[in-house]
């Protein structure tokens, strides 16, 4: 394709959907559950406009509800709006990489769309489409925050069409930390004040004196953390979490998962092992059985008023606050906590710091995307617009088990979930200023995302499961991970993981 | 006229080939290729997969364990099931009901089943250690340490499978001819005695076969596993089914995970018809 006709091509996508926009007719399309249509390329009333009544497009996406709810619901509602024939694959999460991947390999045409784990790029970019100049400047893609454009772009271009965004960040009972009764405690068995914990060593520290004692009064005993313990259950993004303090040095560019220059791991240098130590160390102020917690058990332990910290993504923190929930209103958010002593891989040495260094983890997230080889790419984006317009995703955004998560400038507003979902003012704010401070911070630290990324961080799971059963030493057990990752390395090539890594690194060191 | 039988075989050659020769050829042919996430297709790398194979210690432990889990299980299965049979084999009160109750687990879906006990044994909200401290023996951690896990997999299984034990051992009871037992009660021959010289003889070659079943079925042990403990604590529970599915589907190398797969089905068959040989001279007196 030469540039020319990409030029005309971007011309007619843009004034088609100018054109639609335009026509639209002012509608209510409340009835699909949407408080009202907000105007633009990819609303409902623009949408309605089109007609792609004979042709058929083809979805696949993670089983029903996480992303699978809405994706069905959208594509229900493009159906419908347009006249396409729009057929949905659900697929459990632990077959989805594979459902996507063989088609691609194999040249099948199986699928227009495809929702998957935005950390999946590294593998799935060569057969990705670009989104359209035209799709790129809608105002529901202008609005996305400059994290979460990085997160779906690869070499310059935007492949992925963003339609979530995800971090970890600390959760806490805002109810215990600030009771009088409990402060007096924690002063009593520290010596120091209650306050969120600003270090992973306070983290623990907190999470020991209220291990195991009934501090909300309903007669069952309370624990200190709930954390994704279990192996093969996005563990690994936990212990990236508990990391990354320790080993991602402000001052330090080029590298935290690997160093770019030379392709070696860092998984076994001290800032990774002492990440491990407090992890693992973290065991004995978990619930019963939260030395395998799965990311359900998570949700439901810390949602459910079990725990009084924890920390991962969103769903946690929104299952606490279901209007059903006896802790609505009584969680806050916060930064993950940071470290004092840093890792300095260049000097050899910790550094020390007055201020902890933290290290906002953007980890994960769903992603969507159109397969190069679609032919049916322009009702494909249309979808994907669509699904991820203002008025949808504000819709999406207030249903938890629907896994769509803020990513636009105008999701931070607390005045939303105070107005729209009865937020308390404290609640709505922390969560807001949390999510803020981790978009627009400094010394982030962001997916591996390189070909092979599912064997690398099965490899890291399965290091951090030794160390926590006991089978080796935190030192021996990353030692092991960083043989292993050389051998993947090796594999793979280092020139091809390097090019990939370069877009992470390029991320980070921003 | 000789010939042209071979025409009528022709179909059912051609569906057996394509059934189960091809995928097992189109096997082998990706074992010697390095077919993975970022090298797709059938190159060729001649032994070097089973070379990796060769010192990947992660796979021989899974392997090691599957056989203790494998034996162990299979065994408890056939004790309990044989007890249940025996139990429903003559007239007891209610028999049909217990015959139909005893297969409902044999019934259920493996995932879902798995689903169900990891929630009873969910150290802190499920059912089962509010139990065990009522009666005295304390809440255990079923699925946080690596013992408790292990037993926590084999006692479902044991759940899950004993009804198919229980479902052919009562139908080769129910097949033996009565002139034995006869024999034996005008022996004077007691319950024990009668089951030790009568019963269990005349059930050899049927106990042989529901065993041997079992065992194969319980060497590709993996639902369960995935949904209980996804092979932790650690790797306490990771068996080779779970391991070759977390190399070929999760890891993605698909090359590699063809190895595997081959070297497991190649030592299961030989330890498998190394254990059938064994049980028949064991078990079955009338070898002919």
């Amino acid at each position: 394709m030469t540039t020319k006709t990409t030029l005309r091509g971007a011309l007619l996508a843009t004034s088609a959907l100018m054109i639609s926009a335009g026509l639209a007719a002012a509608q209510d399309y409340s009835k699909y559950g949407i408080k009202e249509d907000v105007p633009g390329a990819c609303s409902f009333a623009s949408i309605d406009a089109k007609d792609y009544s004979g042709r058929t497009l083809n979805i696949i996406t993670h089983a029903i509800p996480v992303i699978g709810e809405p994706t069905a619901l959208h594509a229900q509602q493009f159906q419908e709006l347009t006249g396409a024939t729009v057929n949905v694959v659900h697929v459990p999460f632990g077959d989805l990489f594979q459902r996507i991947m063989i088609p691609f390999q194999t040249g099948q045409q199986a699928y227009d769309v495809l929702f998957f784990a935005s950390l999946w790029l590294g593998d799935f970019n060569p057969y990705l489409a670009e989104v359209p100049q035209a799709y790129q400047e809608v105002s529901g893609m202008q609005s996305v925050t400059p994290t979460y454009k990085g997160v779906a772009t690869w070499n310059g271009k935007m492949l992925n069409y963003t339609m979530d965004g995800d971090r970890h960040y600390l959760k806490y009972r805002s109810d215990v930390f600030s009771n009088p009764e409990m402060q007096a405690l924690f002063k009593e068995k520290t010596g120091r004040d209650l306050t969120v914990p600003a270090t992973w060593e306070e983290y623990n520290e907190v999470a020991a004196v209220f291990n195991n004692m009934d501090w909300d009064g309903d007669g069952a005993p309370n624990f200190g953390t709930a954390e994704v313990t279990k192996r093969d259950d996005l563990m690994f993004s936990a212990f990236i979490s508990r990391v990354a303090a320790y080993a991602k040095h402000p001052d330090v560019k080029g590298g935290f998962f690997f160093d770019l220059a030379t392709m070696e791991p860092l998984v076994n240098t001290p800032g990774w092992v002492k990440g491990l130590e407090m992890f693992v160390a973290a065991q004995a102020s978990m619930p019963p059985g939260g030395t395998s917690f799965g990311l359900g058990d998570e949700i439901f332990s810390f949602g459910g008023g079990q725990a009084l910290m924890s920390y991962s993504w969103d769903d946690a923190f929104i299952q606490a606050m279901q209007e059903d929930s006896p802790i609505r209103n009584k969680v806050a958010a916060a930064p993950l906590p940071g470290a004092t002593e840093v890792w300095n891989r260049t000097t050899g040495q910790w550094d020390k710091f007055d201020t902890p260094n933290t290290a906002p983890y953007v980890t994960w997230g769903w992603s969507s995307a159109v397969a190069s080889a679609s032919e049916n790419q322009d009702m494909a984006f249309d979808y994907l617009c669509f699904f991820g317009n203002e008025a949808n995703t504000l819709a999406d955004l207030q249903i938890g088990r629907f896994g769509v998560n803020p990513y636009r400038e105008a999701h931070f507003d607390p005045a939303f979930y105070e107005t729209e979902l009865g937020w308390d003012v404290n609640t709505a704010t922390t969560y807001t200023d949390t999510l803020k401070a981790i978009d627009g911070g400094q010394n982030q630290v962001f997916d591996l995302r390189v070909p092979g990324v599912g064997e690398f961080m099965s490899s890291l799971a399965a290091g951090v499961a030794r160390a926590q059963s006991g089978e080796a030493t935190a030192q021996e057990a990353l030692d092991g991970v960083a043989a292993e990752w050389k051998a993947i390395v090796d594999r793979i090539g280092v020139d091809r993981v390097r090019e990939a890594y370069a877009n992470v690194v390029a991320l980070e060191d921003k | 006229m000789y010939r042209q039988k071979y025409i009528f075989l022709l179909p059912g050659l051609l569906v057996l080939v394509a059934i189960i020769l091809f995928p097992l050829l189109f096997t082998i042919r990706v074992s010697f290729s390095s077919w993975d996430v970022y090298n797709p297709g059938l190159n060729w790398i001649g032994g070097e997969n089973y070379a990796r194979l060769w010192e990947d210690a992660r796979y021989w432990e899974a392997l090691t364990r599957l056989s203790v889990l494998t034996v162990g299980t299979v065994l408890l299965q056939y004790t309990l099931g044989f007890a249940l049979a025996l139990l429903v084999w003559r007239d007891i009160i209610a028999r049909r009901f217990f015959r139909v109750l005893f297969l409902v687990p044999m019934m259920t879906t493996p995932v879902v089943m798995s689903v169900i006990w990891r929630t009873i044994f969910h150290e802190s909200l499920g059912p089962l250690n509010p139990i065990l401290d009522a009666i005295g023996i304390g809440a255990q951690p079923w699925l946080s340490q690596a013992g408790h896990a292990f037993a926590a997999v084999m006692i479902v299984e044991v759940w899950q499978w004993t009804p198919f034990m229980f479902l052919l051992l009562l139908a080769g009871l129910l097949s033996l001819p009565n002139e034995p037992f006869l024999a034996a009660r005008i022996d004077g021959a007691g319950p024990i005695r009668t089951f030790l010289s009568v019963t269990f003889p005349m059930m050899g070659a049927i106990s042989v076969g529901a065993i041997l079943i079992r065992l194969i079925e319980a060497s590709k042990l993996m639902e369960t596993v995935y949904v209980l403990t996804s092979g932790g604590p650690g790797t306490s529970t990771e068996t080779t089914s779970y391991y070759i599915y977390i190399r070929g589907m999760r890891d993605f190398q698909i090359g590699y995970s063809a190895s595997l797969s081959l070297t497991y089905l190649i030592v299961m068959s030989v330890a498998l018809t190394l254990i059938a040989k064994a049980l028949i001279r064991l078990m079955v007196k009338d070898r002919t």
